[in-house]
């Protein structure tokens, strides 16, 4: 046990509830599962435990075609040919070990320090990778079948999994860890948020920003609601506009296009500008 | 210690399972655990593993830990009622306050907690006054839910809200009972994914899959194997038609909108459109079925080949499939009757099938469904069903 304990980073406002359970998860030494919407800091959190704790952080973004093999290691077999057939690298060809690469579980297992461990978006994947992968950190060991060896993990890495909350995973990979579940940040949070990113920024600006971006996230039928990501690069251009005004916010919301990504959306988005002007 | 705990959990619908139960030992013989507050975030972070059961959770935990009374299990069924309730109500605000014997204005005010907490009341009230008759509540009730429900003070219901609110609940509960009923759930998801996944023509295999001979001439130890895929160039297209009009249809069409969703990029071109009941002269591309028509000479210029796929559970008064002016709509008077509409769909696109998520042993119970039957290879709407329909979208 480290006894390190995580309470927040730089750029990173963090709920005590979720510290504890980081903390808890890392005492267990179990994979801690974060759901929640998009842009509520699931990835962001993983950055932060490693910021904080000062661990190097190994990322798996997890493809839908993805193979568990390919996050454990890798044979390269093309650098062994190519060295068997023309012999100029130092490696010795009839090792295959010197031809494995490790792929990021492999190589928060090998790491000479605990690191922290971020698989991202495990639910794109299949429900077998899942269970595959489950095996693999429960035991905290696999096998590289090519050399016949057993890697186990030098230091237990910490785990965060993140899962966008579309579908439930299945229930020996939920058994397995600790579950929670992040809300979209409120408005006071928001506000914490944002005084992080922007210190110092001027109040009236935040507070009409944030008052617009609640009022526009309440829209009917956004297929991709904006969340605090936008709401961030939001502010950023209002700042850089040297004519803007934050009074001016009441009536005209300029760069929609910022928030909303998807032509219907801003469509919508826009006519509900338009229609406030009027009035 | 804590074992009461842990089976009222299980009593009240919480799947907790005993290894959990055993980590969350483990976090208390860590120390981990200094107080009460610590017990709440740890024991649901280490039982609780969604957060369809957080509010659960709270309710079960107030009752054991400060013996707030509400679960019990009739007040559980009448929070459920309750708050069902409230839900359609919500959506006619004025015919709630009336109910409710208070004025819109005053209503207004009440957050959806308070207003859930009033309605309670009254229901026992009315409960013990009138001998368990609540026909009362019973009587508006055949509006079909929707997410479009407003509290008269402007909240969402359904909407975000940070907090465990009733209102949040009470939407996600509607989910779960939903995925008891039908026959293809969000949970099944991933293998229904699966099954999809095979619809993708089966063409020659004439393209070199330069990695994987790499791969396997390796294995050979340099004896050259070429391996051939199957090009990606054809895949296919896919409308995809639902009905998305009655009730009875709500639970299916975001499992089924989710599943093709997910699949889309293995489509050349994924196409949603809707109608209600059967088809006439035109389907919609948009869920209100009101603005965007499209209609089905107009459909019918697509590549032949697309596949059509129909969600529908088929039943219907047989006037509206077979009648000329068959539509319960008064707008739709075309002249030809639904019954032809689909004939000509099922002639334009020779790939077809219907999904249908009335049980089969039920079908021959319904005479529209036999008779969509015979123009459209009819399968379930299940896993099963899935399969086989792929496999018959998939002949060439």
């Amino acid at each position: 046990m480290s006894g390190a304990t995580f309470s927040g980073a730089s750029r990173y406002v963090l709920d005590a509830e979720l510290a504890q359970i980081v903390n808890v998860s890392m005492a267990l030494e179990m994979p801690l599962l974060l759901k929640g919407e998009p842009g509520t800091g699931k990835t962001m959190l993983a950055h932060a435990i490693a910021e904080s704790l000062g661990m190097p952080l190994l990322v798996l973004n997890v493809k839908s075609s993805m193979k568990l093999v390919e996050a454990l290691y890798q044979y390269d077999t093309l650098t062994r040919l190519n060295d068997s057939r023309f012999g100029d690298s130092k490696r010795d060809v009839s090792d295959i070990e010197a031809y494995i690469k490790m792929g990021k579980i492999g190589q928060s297992f090998t790491a000479e320090r605990r690191t922290v461990l971020l698989i991202d978006e495990i639910d794109k994947a299949d429900t077998d990778f899942q269970d595959d992968m489950l095996d693999v950190l429960d035991q905290m060991e696999f096998d590289i079948i090519e050399i016949d060896k057993t890697i186990r993990a030098k230091h237990r890495p910490v785990i965060i999994i993140t899962s966008n909350a579309k579908k439930d995973l299945s229930d020996p990979f939920l058994g397995r860890c600790n579950f929670h579940h992040i809300a979209f940040p409120d408005p006071k949070m928001m506000r914490k948020i944002l005084d992080v990113h922007f210190p110092g920024l001027n109040g009236a600006l935040i507070d009409g920003a944030i008052e617009a971006f609640y009022k526009l996230r309440q829209l009917e039928g956004i297929e991709k609601r904006p969340a605090t990501r936008e709401l961030i690069n939001w502010l950023r251009a209002l700042q850089s506009d040297p004519d803007f005004n934050p009074k001016r916010l009441k009536e005209d919301l300029p760069f929609l296009g910022v928030l909303f990504k998807k032509s219907q959306d801003f469509e919508q988005a826009s006519r509900l500008v338009q229609r406030r002007a009027r009035y | 210690m804590f074992i009461d705990f842990f089976y009222k959990l299980r009593d009240h619908g919480v799947p907790v399972s005993p290894t959990a139960f055993l980590t969350l030992h483990k976090a208390l013989d860590q120390k981990l655990i200094q107080s009460l507050d610590d017990f709440y975030t740890v024991s649901r972070a280490v039982l609780v593993k969604s957060e369809r059961y957080f509010d659960l959770y709270d309710q079960v935990f107030a009752h054991h830990f400060e013996g707030v009374e509400l679960p019990a299990a009739e007040g559980l069924a009448i929070d459920e009622m309750a708050r069902a309730m409230l839900e359609q109500w919500l959506q006619n605000p004025k015919e709630l306050a009336a109910a409710m014997g208070m004025d819109e204005a005053e209503l207004q005010k009440l957050t959806p907690e308070q207003l859930i907490e009033y309605f309670k009341e009254r229901l026992k009230e009315q409960t013990e006054r009138h001998d368990g008759g609540n026909r009362w509540i019973g009587t508006g009730g055949t509006s079909p839910v929707g997410h479009s429900g407003h509290h008269p003070g402007g909240m969402r219901v359904g909407g975000e809200s940070r907090n465990r609110s009733a209102v949040k609940v009470a939407m996600e509960r509607r989910y779960k009972d939903y995925s008891l009923e039908g026959p293809l759930t969000s949970s099944m998801m991933g293998e229904a994914l699966k099954r999809l996944r095979h619809l993708r023509p089966a063409g020659p295999k004439d393209q070199v899959n330069v990695d994987k001979t790499i791969y396997q001439t390796m294995k050979n130890a340099g004896e050259i194997e070429i391996v051939f895929d199957s090009s990606l160039k054809d895949r296919l297209k896919v409308i995809l038609a639902i009905d998305n009009g009655g009730w009875s249809m709500d639970p299916y069409i975001p499992v089924v909108q989710t599943l093709f969703d997910y699949a889309r990029a293995q489509f050349k071109e994924l196409k949603t459109l809707f109608f209600h009941n059967t088809v006439y002269e035109t389907l919609w591309a948009d869920p209100a079925r009101y603005k965007k028509p499209i209609r089905l000479d107009e459909l019918a210029r697509r590549d032949p080949e697309t596949r059509l796929i129909f969600v529908g559970d088929a039943s219907m008064a047989p006037y509206e499939l077979m009648a000329q002016d068959g539509s319960i709509y008064i707008t739709d008077r075309s002249g030809r009757p639904s019954i032809a509409c689909l004939e000509f769909l099922a002639k334009t696109f020779r790939h077809s099938v219907w999904l249908n998520p009335v049980r089969k042993q039920r079908w021959a119970y319904t005479r529209t469904i036999t008779m969509i039957g015979q123009i459209f290879p009819m399968f379930e709407l299940s896993i099963d069903g899935l399969e086989k329909a792929v496999a018959r979208l998939t002949a060439a």
